[in-house]
């Protein structure tokens, strides 16, 4: 194919790609360097409230946002260097945290707490989903045929189903009157209440990611067992493989490039986790790094949305899944490179 | 089981595997199925402590409301046929249409329509000939709560939104795709392979950064495009369209990377043989790959569909309370959960954003099981 001709092929999509995602990119890189802020002036107002004889006044200063003439407030832009970083990151306060092992008040910190939870969400849920979707897959493939249609069915629905809900209908089972806490306060013999601390909370969000994943992985990898090469599962058993050992060295093995897809896509969707905090309702007790940039971009009460701090807030978040992409990255590179 | 004598499993081993898949959906469909349940029964069933009053709805019944045995049965045998015409006839009659995209959507609408028919007019006459006969009703059901969602608080008007946000989205992702995943699937360039890599970590970017660029220029674009479009420029924050420009953009990686693999599949001698008699690189594409491509496009449309319909961070963050989508519209719902009322309006609203889901992955099974292995096994 020529080059001219790929390139009418590409360029719509290119096109598109690049006006919504790269400049919008660029932009918020720029932008986090910057601060917006509502020029404010100094002015002194009068108050007079009448009294016996003569007016009671008081004269105070206050800063109020500057207008101009169509009533709109004048604002001013300044370059910040790191200081929007700064305010998210609040290094002083961290390091202080870090260096006595003040573990509570280094998660007093919302960016530290958002980060601390990304990560052990992802890598919490990585290996559940795996081990799942394999068993799953192994299950499946291990029943009888007729059965596989409706098992694949069943195991769709938590897949396709929209995060938010999924998150909702687990939620539901597990508030004050739910199901299965009524059920859990009978086990235990004394009330429960899950959604009153951070670490019930975590679980559960856990939990539904799990569910919600291993549909994929054990449809991938489900697919994957129909490639596999009976002789030479029947070779490993001339050789006197036991079971486990079939499996260890001779099906795993040929999922791996599966595995690592799985894992690819698992480590690209669970570090923006973001539905489960507002399914769960869990803001006030754990967020995440995606729900730190989206709650500076919701408008605060006074109509404000902090624009430059969810820029420098969303760039960090892009360096820590840069930083979990780069092994998988350079290793699908470096297959190109052999491949040809 | 097929294969040799000595890879039978032991009888243990067998009744092990079956448990854990047992288990497994039991715990996946468990959470749907009992909110389900849970919104066709009053507000103290719903949230009753026993699950047998949940189950069976004794408030409800008491109020007069449920369905007596041959209701059941009519419902079971009603829900049998549509299944089996939905997994069976749909496709069938489809592949008779010979306009596969066409066939499909048209098929999968009027399916919806005449389900949704069958649901209003059938269960109506049905209740009112139970209350008739004096056959005393076994299991509480009451669709009041739907009524209060779909019509008092005007949900009908979200679900227009997310239908042409979602159609948007699927067809503009999947037009703006094809051209690029055919051109990706035929060069070998390093070109090539930097796009797709590239692509690759486009989507990996957490959403949040997309749209923390799109907020300030959205909200002040009556002001930036008044020198281009005059004094009707539109403020691009809470339009529908822009929204989906945003969608496509997001879902285009995942797009093209699906569509790539799917045209890796079909033989480049195709388009060679078409070339040598005489097409040019468009007329192959269009004449010669695309009808041999549609299975690979309806698949890619239905993740396409997924993204636009489930999205909760873009939708909420760039559309205003006027015309949201139904995700982040039920935010609305469950924020002000203070009665179990509440909470049960709130959980029909959730079973009504999922229902549509379910048919589609009662129709769709087989594409989306397909599209999954595609993207895995040769991306």
């Amino acid at each position: 194919m020529k080059t001219r001709t790929f390139a009418a092929f590409v360029a719509p999509s290119l096109v598109m790609m690049l006006i919504f995602i790269a400049a919008p990119l660029l932009y918020v890189f720029g932008q986090s360097f910057y601060l917006t802020t509502p020029v404010t002036e100094q002015m002194t107002v009068e108050t007079c409230t009448p009294g016996f004889l003569t007016q009671n006044c008081t004269q105070e200063t206050k800063s109020l946002p500057k207008l101009d003439e169509a009533g709109r407030i004048v604002t001013q832009t300044q370059f910040v260097g790191f200081g929007s970083y700064r305010a998210i990151i609040e290094p002083a306060k961290a390091w202080a945290a870090i260096s006595t092992f003040d573990y509570r008040a280094l998660m007093a910190i919302d960016f530290w707490r958002a980060l601390r939870f990304t990560l052990m969400f992802t890598f919490v849920t990585l290996p559940l989903v795996l081990l799942v979707g394999l068993g799953v897959a192994l299950a499946v493939n291990n029943t009888a045929r007729t059965l596989r249609g409706p098992v694949i069915f069943v195991s769709l629905l938590p897949f396709i189903i929209t995060p938010v809900i999924g998150a909702l209908a687990i939620r539901w089972l597990f508030v004050s009157d739910g199901l299965l806490n009524n059920g859990l306060e009978w086990m235990l013999g004394h009330p429960v209440s899950m959604f009153s601390q951070g670490w019930t909370i975590e679980i559960l969000m856990m939990f539904y990611r799990v569910w919600h994943v291993a549909p994929f992985a054990f449809i991938i990898l489900y697919a994957g067992l129909q490639t596999l090469n009976h002789d030479a599962l029947e070779a490993a058993m001339i050789d006197g493989a036991s079971r486990w050992q079939r499996l260890r060295y001779v099906i795993v093995p040929h999922l791996m490039p599966l595995i690592i897809f799985v894992t690819l896509i698992h480590l690209m969707d669970a570090y923006r986790v973001f539905d489960e905090v507002v399914g769960f309702r869990a803001e006030a007790h754990v967020i995440s790094l995606q729900y730190l940039t989206y709650d500076f971009l919701i408008p605060d009460s006074t109509g404000n949305r902090s624009i430059s701090r969810a820029a420098a807030s969303s760039m960090l978040t892009m360096v820590g899944i840069l930083i979990l992409l780069i092994p998988l990255l350079r290793r699908t590179w470096a297959q190109h490179r052999g491949s040809r | 089981m097929s294969g040799p004598k000595a890879l039978r499993q032991s009888f243990g081993l067998q009744l092990g595997s079956g448990l854990f898949l047992g288990l497994w959906c039991l715990i996946a469909a468990f959470p749907i199925v009992w909110i389900m349940v849970m919104s066709v029964k009053a507000p103290i069933d719903a949230f009753a402590t026993n699950p047998a009053d949940v189950l069976i709805g004794p408030a409800t019944l008491a109020a007069g409301k449920g369905l007596s045995l041959p209701d059941l049965l009519f419902i079971a045998v009603f829900l049998a046929l549509t299944v089996r015409g939905a997994t069976r006839l749909l496709p069938r009659m489809v592949a008779g249409l010979g306009r596969p995209l066409i066939g499909w959507v048209v098929g999968t609408a009027a399916f919806v329509l005449l389900w949704l028919a069958a649901a209003v007019w059938i269960m109506g006459p049905l209740l009112r000939i139970d209350t008739g006969l004096g056959i005393t009703p076994l299991i509480g059901f009451t669709t009041e709560h739907y009524r209060t969602v779909w019509v008092e608080r005007a949900f009908w008007e979200n679900f227009v939104n997310s239908v042409y946000v979602t159609l948007g989205v699927t067809v503009v992702s999947l037009t703006v795709g094809t051209f690029a995943g055919y051109a990706l699937s035929r060069a070998g360039s390093t070109l090539a392979f930097g796009i797709l890599i590239a692509a690759l970590v486009f989507r990996a970017l957490p959403h949040s950064v997309l749209v923390t660029g799109y907020l300030p220029f959205f909200i002040t674009s009556s002001e930036w495009l008044a020198p281009v479009l005059g004094d009707n420029a539109p403020t691009l924050y809470g339009q529908p369209l822009a929204v989906i420009a945003v969608l496509v953009a997001i879902n285009q990686p995942f797009t093209i990377w699906m569509l790539r693999s799917f045209f890796q599949s079909i033989p480049s001698e195709l388009d060679e043989a078409a070339r040598v008699d005489g097409c040019t690189h468009f007329q192959a594409f269009r004449w010669v790959i695309m009808p041999v491509m549609w299975p690979g496009v309806i698949t890619t449309g239905l993740f396409s569909f997924l993204l636009g319909y489930n999205d909760y961070l873009v939708t909420s963050l760039l559309l205003d309370a006027s015309n949201q989508t139904m995700v982040p519209a039920i935010a609305s719902f469950f924020n002000r959960e203070t009665t179990t009322t509440d909470q049960v309006l709130a959980v029909a609203a959730a079973v009504s954003i999922t229902a549509p889901l379910f048919l589609l992955v009662m129709v769709f099974q087989r594409q989306i099981v397909s599209g999954l292995t595609a993207g895995a096994v040769k991306g």
